[in-house]
């Protein structure tokens, strides 16, 4: 086990090594530069300004320049919020996308989960169909639409939260962006638990255990759950990525310091070393993520075997 | 017994913290929770672009002049000034109790410093065209020339001297630009690229940098080092990012803001009936135009850019498409500089339906008609604003004969075309001024500007332009001759300008002094708050 741990470490950099130098050049092939805009550099200042950034250098040149950094763990600084670098951004932001996400991913899985098996429980009953008519809707409302419903009635009508604002740290300014980010992951989970639990609990050990006369709730939580989370895990690689990596636009609308924004901004902007940043961020993450649900799989299965 | 002590407890408990909240609002901080739409990009002063950097500097820093709450230039590190018969040469009087917030004096060659580094092509400054009315400055930049033989010297630690390459009667309103603010080379020098980082940023002005979280806040908090520290009444000004215009009016409601400098404009309507005078609106030094390419077939005849230009109704966009937050323009130059008269189109007192016959006369006789149209394709950056008014332009010259198609591109995109001189009819371009002179406006205009996108060129209008720069000793006769090289511009249909920008901000009727101005200039030293 432990070396197949190692052995997915090892082919983690080749992999990155690959993801960078794409994303290196794919960003340079959109037109314009990080410094186009309305208000029309002349030459020559634009030519200062993209010599104080290395612009100006062959392609490769900076390639190389780059790849160095990162080895050294520099990531540049940012082209459009010169004052930081691409590190001291993600730094600051980092920690705050990934206690909203965390938190709300905490919240997806568990009252996914429970909704999932209720669902399951009460298969083709009222219980089943609303919870099957809340995920639906939970998952098709957009989360634009949800947050400033959110902050309208509990932030204005009911005045029980802040309208945005980090409020640095504080629990009341999570409330809202947690609950916007987790609807649409619990709607998702709901499905998934569901069909699986479905699934589980038709199995032939299940009717095993309940001919045995096991209790309802050893049947459910002990045994059918097990076999039923595996789905779950495989969604939760991929999910904890992108939510531990922020939502621009719950970040946008909550008014949260997150690097949510940096994924659309940095590209829209054309800063180039921030868009490098974030591409590294989340391919670091899914890798990680991914090992750590392949691992999740060994242990909730123990016909699971990696040699 | 216990119950008499416990009840003795609470009691004088409660009276100490009575106490303590009757004494906490005498000593608690004035706090100016102000909103902005986006994010500074850099805190130094030779690294700015955009008018939220200069909202914060300006509390920040102090120019030579600055601005008051009209945006009228007032004295700032300098106390007074002297201009030459030849208007040549500025000496400006530093005022002697100017201090950096480090305690240090704010002297001459703390500006001399700062200019030469304004224009050192290692700084990469994009506003280094600020000070390009400085002799030998331009040539500096370019890379042609020696700081040593930049016009701007200290005669003593108090007085600063500075040398035009010619005459410029807005030289004054360039140095309220925050690119020609003063900055501490003792600080530089000592701290390299971290002396803009909070706490350690050293400032002239009247607040210092306490932190600067990107994306969350920026907070400023009273400079004591400050001359007039004892006139300025807010302790703590926390600049706020929020990029949502309509989460912005919710914080807002919610006394998150204290105000906001800008508003979700489709809702405008709704606003000002919610919200009445805490609403405020009203003209602002921009012009939203389209580029035409006049050196491009068929665009190269000016009566057909006339047509085009004539038949677009301008009343229409601003009052359906922009909510009445852009008002129509029949000029490049916007209304409110004092002393000048934009050189409206000819057309512009024409009713609408008279406009339209005209201009479908004139396409007739060229040869475009519904069934034979002109093509034109109108670019635009992605903007809901910018999509709609290009759609309501595509059904106004529909049935005039022009079958326009539209292609947006995303804002660099956009630009970086346009730069590149790119194959087009027609371009969506905004210009804001730098500075209150009509020459922000006309010069883009000029052959030799990268801005013009229009690719306008006009010997008239060089010589007109010529004559109004050769006659800056006399503003008023130069206001005249730019009023004669925008009227040149205007009918030779140099752009098509479409409408003026308007400020819109949102303000709680708490704070006093946010006056209304054309520059939409409100530097905190001027606000209070009950």
């Amino acid at each position: 086990m432990l070396l197949y741990v190692f052995r997915r470490l090892l082919t983690a950099i080749p992999t990155l090594f690959v993801i960078v130098t794409l994303a290196f050049f794919l960003i340079r092939v959109a037109p314009g530069g990080p410094f186009n805009q309305e208000r029309g550099l002349s030459p020559e200042i634009k030519a200062n300004l993209e010599a104080q950034f290395g612009l100006n250098d062959p392609l490769w040149v900076q390639y190389l320049h780059y790849l160095k950094n990162l080895a050294h763990g520099d990531f540049g600084p940012s082209y459009n919020l010169p004052d930081f670098t691409v590190g001291e951004l993600f730094a600051k932001g980092l920690p705050i996308s990934i206690q909203l996400g965390a938190s709300a991913l905490v919240l997806a899985l568990l009252l996914g989960s429970l909704l999932g098996t209720v669902a399951a429980l009460n298969q083709n009953k009222a219980g089943d169909y609303s919870v099957i008519a809340l995920a639906t809707a939970g998952s098709t409302i957009p989360t634009f639409v949800i947050a400033p419903i959110i902050q309208l009635v509990f932030g204005l009508t009911w005045k029980m939260l802040p309208i945005g604002g980090w409020g640095d740290g504080a629990f009341v300014n999570k409330i809202g962006p947690v609950i916007t980010l987790a609807l649409p992951q619990i709607a998702i989970v709901a499905r998934l638990m569901r069909g699986s639990m479905i699934e589980s609990l038709h199995s032939h050990h299940i009717r095993t255990a309940r001919a045995l006369g096991l209790s309802d709730w050893s049947v459910v939580v002990k045994h059918a759950l097990r076999g039923a989370v595996l789905p779950i895990v495989s969604f939760t690689g991929p999910a904890a990525a992108a939510l531990l990596t922020g939502s621009i636009i719950v970040e946008t609308i909550f008014a949260i310091p997150g690097v949510g924004r940096y994924f659309v901004d940095a590209a829209l902007n054309r800063d180039y070393t921030l868009v490098m940043g974030t591409v590294v961020v989340i391919a670091i993450f899914t890798i990680v993520f991914n090992l750590i649900v392949d691992i999740m799989y060994a242990v909730v299965d123990p016909r699971v075997r990696y040699d | 017994m216990l119950k008499t002590m416990l009840k003795a407890t609470v009691f004088a408990a409660t009276l100490a913290v009575s106490a303590g909240a009757f004494q906490a609002p005498a000593f608690a901080d004035v706090v100016y929770n102000r909103g902005s739409a986006a994010e500074p990009e850099s805190l130094d002063p030779h690294k700015t672009s955009t008018i939220y950097e200069a909202n914060v500097l300006r509390d920040l820093f102090q120019g030579l002049v600055m601005q008051d709450e009209k945006a009228n230039v007032i004295p700032g590190a300098a106390e007074s000034w002297t201009v030459s018969d030849d208007g040549t040469v500025y000496t400006f009087k530093l005022r002697k109790d100017g201090m950096w917030s480090d305690g240090s004096p704010v002297t001459a060659e703390d500006f001399v410093y700062a200019f030469h580094r304004l224009e050192d092509p290692a700084t990469g400054a994009e506003y280094a065209s600020m000070l390009y009315p400085i002799k030998g400055a331009e040539e500096v930049n370019t890379k042609k020339g020696k700081p040593e033989d930049m016009g701007v010297k200290a005669i003593d630690a108090t007085t600063l001297e500075v040398t035009l390459k010619a005459p410029t009667p807005y030289f004054l309103e360039m140095l309220t630009h925050q690119a020609t603010y003063p900055v501490s080379k003792a600080s530089i020098d000592k701290l390299d690229a971290d002396w803009v980082k909070a706490g350690k940023l050293v400032s002239n002005g009247a607040y210092t940098l306490a932190e600067w979280v990107p994306n969350d806040h920026i907070k400023l908090i009273k400079n004591p080092k400050f001359w007039e520290a004892d006139t300025v009444k807010i302790d703590t000004v926390n600049y706020i990012p929020t990029e949502d215009r309509a989460s912005a009016i919710k914080r807002f409601e919610a006394g998150e803001l204290d105000s906001y400098d800008d508003l979700p404009t489709e809702q405008l309507a709704d606003l000002q009936a919610k919200f009445g005078d805490q609403i405020k609106v009203g003209p602002y030094l921009g012009t939203y135009y389209y580029a035409i390419k006049t050196d491009k077939a068929p665009w190269d005849n000016v009566e057909l850019r006339n047509a085009i230009s004539m038949a677009i109704d301008r009343d229409f966009l601003a009052e359906k498409v922009w909510q009445n937050s852009m008002l129509p323009g029949y000029s490049m130059v916007p209304p409110g500089i004092e002393g000048y008269t934009p050189a409206l189109a000819k057309y512009a007192d024409m009713p609408q339906i008279d406009r339209e016959d005209e201009a479908k006369k004139i396409l007739e006789k060229l040869g475009y008609t519904p069934e034979h149209p002109l093509k034109m394709e109108i670019r635009y950056n992605t903007s809901e604003n910018h999509k709609n008014t290009a759609v309501a332009i595509q059904e106004q010259l529909k049935p005039l004969g022009v079958e326009v198609t539209l292609l947006n591109t995303d804002t660099k995109t956009h630009y970086s075309f346009l730069e590149q001189k790119g194959n087009y009819d027609v371009a969506r371009a905004g210009w804001i001024a730098d500075y209150k002179d009509p020459e922000t406006f006309l010069g883009i205009s000029r052959k030799a500007s990268g801005n013009n996108y229009s690719d306008f060129d006009n010997a008239d209008f060089e010589k007109a332009m010529d004559k109004a720069a050769a006659a800056g000793g006399n503003p008023q006769e130069r206001m005249k001759d730019l009023s004669e090289a925008e009227r040149v511009l205007v009918d030779n249909v140099g752009n098509i300008p479409l409408l003026y920008y308007s400020y819109h901000d949102i303000v709680s009727p708490k704070l006093h002094g946010f006056v209304d101005n054309v520059m939409d200039v409100h530097p905190s030293r001027f606000i209070s708050k009950d």
